[in-house]
């Protein structure tokens, strides 16, 4: 369950491995099933295009704090709010940081480096195997590695979010399901999640998702107009 | 090969490298960013080299040098960027140096905006060189578009000898999309490079890439051969256009790029309502698709684009006859929703089903 994870998620991957789509998701399926308060920062400080500060609206109106650039923009200010420190010290909340991609995309957390507490921060690493640079077992351990060491934090847990956008079907999970559970198998890191589009993979059955590994969680599109 | 998913700017890279790219000169500018950013580690574990120019005045000049030598280069910007490469671009022309130049078109004038616009069709079509000249000019609406004519215009720059843009708004560079890498283009005859390129040629016969003409006659006589043979030929078998539900159409929106792609919602939202509209879609830019603007069934034609109205000229002169044909726009970095301009459509049409 999602409400059972740490109080501090930190949102990470290679860029383009949908990082931002399952946050702002796993936001606000949090917000419907806890009791308890919820922030999502928007620390992507690496894109200018589609970023959650981009559906500031949605997430504002499910009733999740959204926390985002201090500078109100859609200009190329790399700023991050002192707003941002609020839910670290405030336990009241359970707090969601969604990073930009790659191990630069970490770099922003170096700011907050005494406040993360390893005991209370899950560190999920989002994996698209569709993406170049995440599509095979070797190549997903070497960026799990250097976002490892970007940032000071180990992984604690996968999220299989294989897709090719539209064109995704159930196959193209159990794919994703493959690849990352021997990536699963080697490092002994859980896959905690499954995603999928509910829209899109329209041939998911009951069956299917008994064979995923982790939790399977149904998304729909935040940041895709229905054009895109 | 399998589709993966991509973001635009390194597909375009990517599709670089496969068209035989070895030489890439630029220089940063949001939102195409990615594009030398892959280059710059790609390109040489390709056997390429990469060049971070100090200026885009200093890349483009690059590319004349490595187009001139006979190798595929490319080079890439956006709107104000493209802007400072103008002088260097008409230089092509004139040298008849093949190369690829890609256009992430931003919101502007001048610093504008970072967000996607397609307020730079006139620079791309008209371009802000001196001298008569056209450019071939490929308007992508996809990831996969964007591969596809990346590697196309490589073909297009080796046929002709000609600069080749690719133009895009800054969505189609940033988007995910699944791609195919390995689809086929179009080939075309190469320019044989004996004949012109510098280092290709012999002892007795060196070749040079030339851009002063001493003499007006021969200069007059250098135009006249660019229009005669080099455009004419590119008009006759370049251009490139797709159609949507135009078979039975009453009207008619014209888009491409990203706002094709908008627009086509609209033309679904509005066929259910039983309006017979349909979509014309340029692939090309220049030379324009001439042929789908002869229908004469078509009452009006409803022209979208991310800018103030820049394609809107190409369209009235391709009808022939300017009551026909309406404008709807944003720009500055706005995206237009398939709702408004559904609902511009609908008061074009004035309820008329």
């Amino acid at each position: 369950m999602i409400t059972d994870d740490k109080r501090v998620r930190i949102i990470t991957g290679h860029y383009g491995s949908g990082k931002t789509e399952f946050a702002v998701n796993y936001s606000t399926m949090l917000v419907e099933l806890s009791d308890r308060k919820v922030a999502l920062a928007d620390m992507d400080i690496v894109n200018v295009y589609f970023r959650s500060r981009e559906v500031r609206d949605k997430i504002t109106a499910a009733g999740i704090r959204m926390i985002d650039s201090s500078v109100n923009t859609s200009a190329d200010l790399p700023a991050v709010p002192a707003e941002a420190f609020a839910p670290f010290e405030d336990k009241s909340y359970d707090y969601i940081i969604d990073l930009g991609g790659n191990d630069v995309g970490t770099n922003v957390l170096g700011r907050y480096k005494k406040f993360i507490r390893p005991e209370e921060t899950d560190f999920f690493m989002v994996v698209n195997v569709f993406r170049p640079d995440t599509m095979n077992v070797e190549k997903i351990l070497n960026v799990k590695e250097k976002l490892e060491y970007s940032s000071g934090l180990k992984v604690t847990g996968f999220v299989n979010n294989s897709n090719l956008v539209r064109e995704t079907n159930a196959e193209s999970v159990l794919f994703g399901d493959e690849i990352l559970s021997e990536a699963s198998r080697i490092t002994g890191i859980p896959i905690k999640y499954t995603t999928y589009v509910e829209e899109v993979v329209l041939d998911m059955t009951p069956e299917i998702k008994a064979n995923l590994s982790g939790e399977v969680i149904p998304m729909r599109y935040f940041m895709r107009e229905t054009w895109m | 090969m399998a589709k993966i998913i991509m973001k635009g700017n390194e597909a375009v890279a990517k599709a670089a490298i496969i068209a035989g790219c070895r030489y890439f000169f630029g220089y940063p500018i949001t939102p195409q960013n990615e594009v030398p950013e892959y280059l710059s580690r790609e390109l040489f574990a390709a056997g390429g080299t990469f060049v971070q120019a100090e200026s885009e005045v200093a890349a483009i000049n690059m590319v004349y040098g490595a187009g001139g030598s006979g190798a595929r280069v490319m080079t890439s910007s956006s709107s104000p960027g493209i802007a400072l490469k103008q002088e260097g671009i008409g230089y092509c022309v004139a040298g008849e140096v093949p190369c690829v130049i890609v256009s992430m078109m931003r919101g502007g004038p001048g610093l504008g905006t970072i967000q996607p616009s397609q307020s730079d069709y006139n620079q791309a079509t008209r371009g802000g060189a001196n001298g008569d000249y056209h450019i071939p000019v490929l308007a992508p609406g996809s990831v996969q578009e964007a591969v596809d004519d990346v590697k196309e215009a490589f073909e297009i720059a080796d046929c002709y000898r000609t600069p080749v843009i690719v133009v895009a708004d800054g969505l189609i560079g940033q988007m995910m999309e699944p791609v195919e890498l390995e689809n086929p283009v179009k080939t075309r005859d190469i320019s044989p490079k004996e004949a012109w390129a510098l280092g290709y040629g012999t002892r007795e016969k060196q070749n040079s890439i030339e851009n002063l003409v001493i003499d007006s006659p021969a200069c007059e006589a250098k135009n006249i051969r660019f229009f005669k043979e080099k455009y004419s030929e590119i008009e006759e078998n370049e251009v490139k256009y797709e159609e949507y539900m135009m078979d039975d159409a009453e009207y008619a929106f014209v888009a491409y790029g990203t706002t094709s792609r908008i627009v086509k919602n609209s033309v679904n939202e509005l066929r259910e309502k039983g309006y017979k509209i349909g979509l014309i879609k340029p692939r090309t830019l220049w030379p324009f698709p001439q042929v789908p603007f002869k229908n004469k069934n078509i009452k009006k034609f409803v022209v979208v684009e991310m800018s103030m109205g820049q394609m809107v000229i190409d369209v009235e002169l391709a009808v022939g006859d300017r009551d026909k044909v309406t404008f709807y726009g944003r720009c500055g970095g706005i995206i237009p929703t398939p709702e408004e301009c559904a609902d511009y459509a609908e008061k074009v049409m004035g309820g008329a089903k």
